[in-house]
């Protein structure tokens, strides 16, 4: 029994009917965590993406070798170093923020490139025109070059979405019961690891399908020359 | 204690984290052009074991096909008969070229794709028979094309290799976790860790770009 639900170990097939319902608990657990981590994501993904377009090379420099770092390192370890090394600094977060954490700042390092790549992806001219009209250089920014550069950031982004989907069990390692934590507990208690890890499996296929098309049908709606932001 | 002292059982795990990329690589290439040519096989068996291999693979978490792989399969083979009980070392080894195999096989397909009809018409012209012009025409032209993407995903394999560590492999990520249980010093010997992970990963992009160098002969135009 788990979170109040027994489970029938009669058969498989009523073993599995009989789990579904607590690893869908773990599923939306996984879900919790895999958009706050891409949120995280995406916000210090675009402070670094910032720092790293500075003019000043002793302010891109340095956000370029942490974004290097984050992206090259584990994300295990990294989760480990949050969970065990902030709470020496006295920064005490439940296990679930750290996790969240840890997949957001892993990730933004990735999303740092896809604006960075989004933004330059947009032609010279468009630039040269808005400095031809007399745009200042915040309007140009936000009327011009953001708005043609959505469209090519959003598909990037939910590729990233997906892998960070994919790397939420991770955070078993930190207790936060996501979908294969509750798994293995199941499997702990009834010696019968090969149902609740078969199905994890196939819920995962399953999200990462329906996230997927999600991202496609996204990507067709959007406008491919830009979305007007007024 | 002193750090210097936790540098020698570091290098230990450092060691297996090597080991375990190089066969994880090795492997997953094998792997990804078998995938990435069956994908693009007439043959309708063996297109359809191919997709579905990429997609199962990276439809799931990395995780969860090490864990279905250690836990799982065992079960799986008690109940029919067969003894599928793998060591921590060949379910490690077997899950990461599973799993980077399925996304190399994107690339591999990519590339392929990449290199243009009149290549395979001039081939045809030539009478090369189609695997012929598979091996001596479009592969060597498609290889140099797949070097930037596979050198991502050898960084992406070893960054992986750390989850071995939850099959009580001891890779760089067990011993510094065993480290911290024993002496409770967890930001010196994680600083470690991810710096020594850091260098592998250096270590390894220049190793990539000296491979993309070798190949990039294979070109069409260069000499």
């Amino acid at each position: 029994m788990l979170f109040g639900i027994a489970w029938d170990t009669s058969s498989g097939w009523a073993f599995a009917v009989s789990i579904l319902p607590i690893l869908l608990i773990g599923m939306w657990v996984t879900i919790q965590a895999t958009v706050l981590g891409f949120f995280i994501a995406l916000v210090v993904g675009l402070v670094w993406a910032a720092l790293k377009a500075a003019p000043l090379k002793i302010i891109s420099w340095p956000a370029a070798v942490v974004t290097e770092f984050l992206r090259d390192t584990p994300l295990l370890i990294q989760l480990f170093f949050l969970y065990y090394v902030l709470p020496e600094f006295g920064i005490t977060l439940p296990a679930f923020m750290t996790g969240a954490l840890a997949l957001g700042l892993q990730y933004s390092a990735y999303t740092s490139e896809v604006y960075r790549a989004g933004i330059e992806a947009v032609a010279k001219g468009q630039h040269e025109a808005a400095r031809a009209l007399n745009l200042s250089g915040g309007r140009t920014f936000s009327h011009i070059i953001l708005p043609q550069a959505i469209p090519r950031i959003v598909p990037a982004m939910g590729n990233y979405l997906v892998s960070i989907m994919k790397d939420v069990p991770l955070l078993s390692v930190v207790t936060v019961l996501e979908m294969l934590n509750v798994a293995r507990i199941i499997g702990d208690r009834t010696f019968n690891y090969l149902v609740p890890l078969s199905l994890v499996g196939a819920l995962y296929l399953i999200m990462t399908l329906v996230a997927s098309a999600g991202v496609r049908l996204l990507d067709n709606w959007l406008p491919k020359q830009g979305i007007p932001l007024k | 204690m002193d750090w210097t002292q936790y540098l020698n059982p570091l290098m230990l795990g450092a060691w297996v984290t090597i080991e375990l990329t190089i066969y994880s690589t090795v492997f997953g290439a094998i792997l990804a052009f078998a995938a990435g040519i069956g994908k693009l096989a007439h043959n309708p068996l063996i297109k359809a074991i191919s997709i579905g291999y990429i997609e199962i693979f990276r439809g799931t978490s990395l995780l969860v096909q090490l864990f279905w792989l250690y836990f799982a399969l065992p079960v799986a083979g008690q109940a029919i008969g067969i003894d599928l009980r793998l060591p921590p070392v060949a379910a490690g080894v077997l899950a990461l070229s599973l799993n980077i195999g399925a996304y190399g096989a994107e690339v591999v397909r990519g590339a392929i794709q990449s290199v243009s009809k009149e290549q395979y018409e001039a081939a045809r012209a030539l009478n090369f028979t189609p695997r012929q012009a598979l091996w001596r025409v479009a592969l060597p032209q498609a290889i140099p094309e797949m070097m930037p993407p596979f050198g991502n995903l050898a960084i992406q394999n070893l960054k992986d290799t750390a989850l071995v560590s939850l099959i009580s492999l001891s890779d760089l990520a067990f011993r510094a976790e065993q480290l911290r249980n024993f002496t409770q010093d967890s930001t010196t010997i994680y600083t470690l860790a991810l710096l020594m992970y850091f260098g592998l990963a250096l270590v390894l992009t220049a190793m990539m770009k000296l491979l993309e160098r070798f190949v990039g002969r294979w070109r069409a135009g260069a000499r």
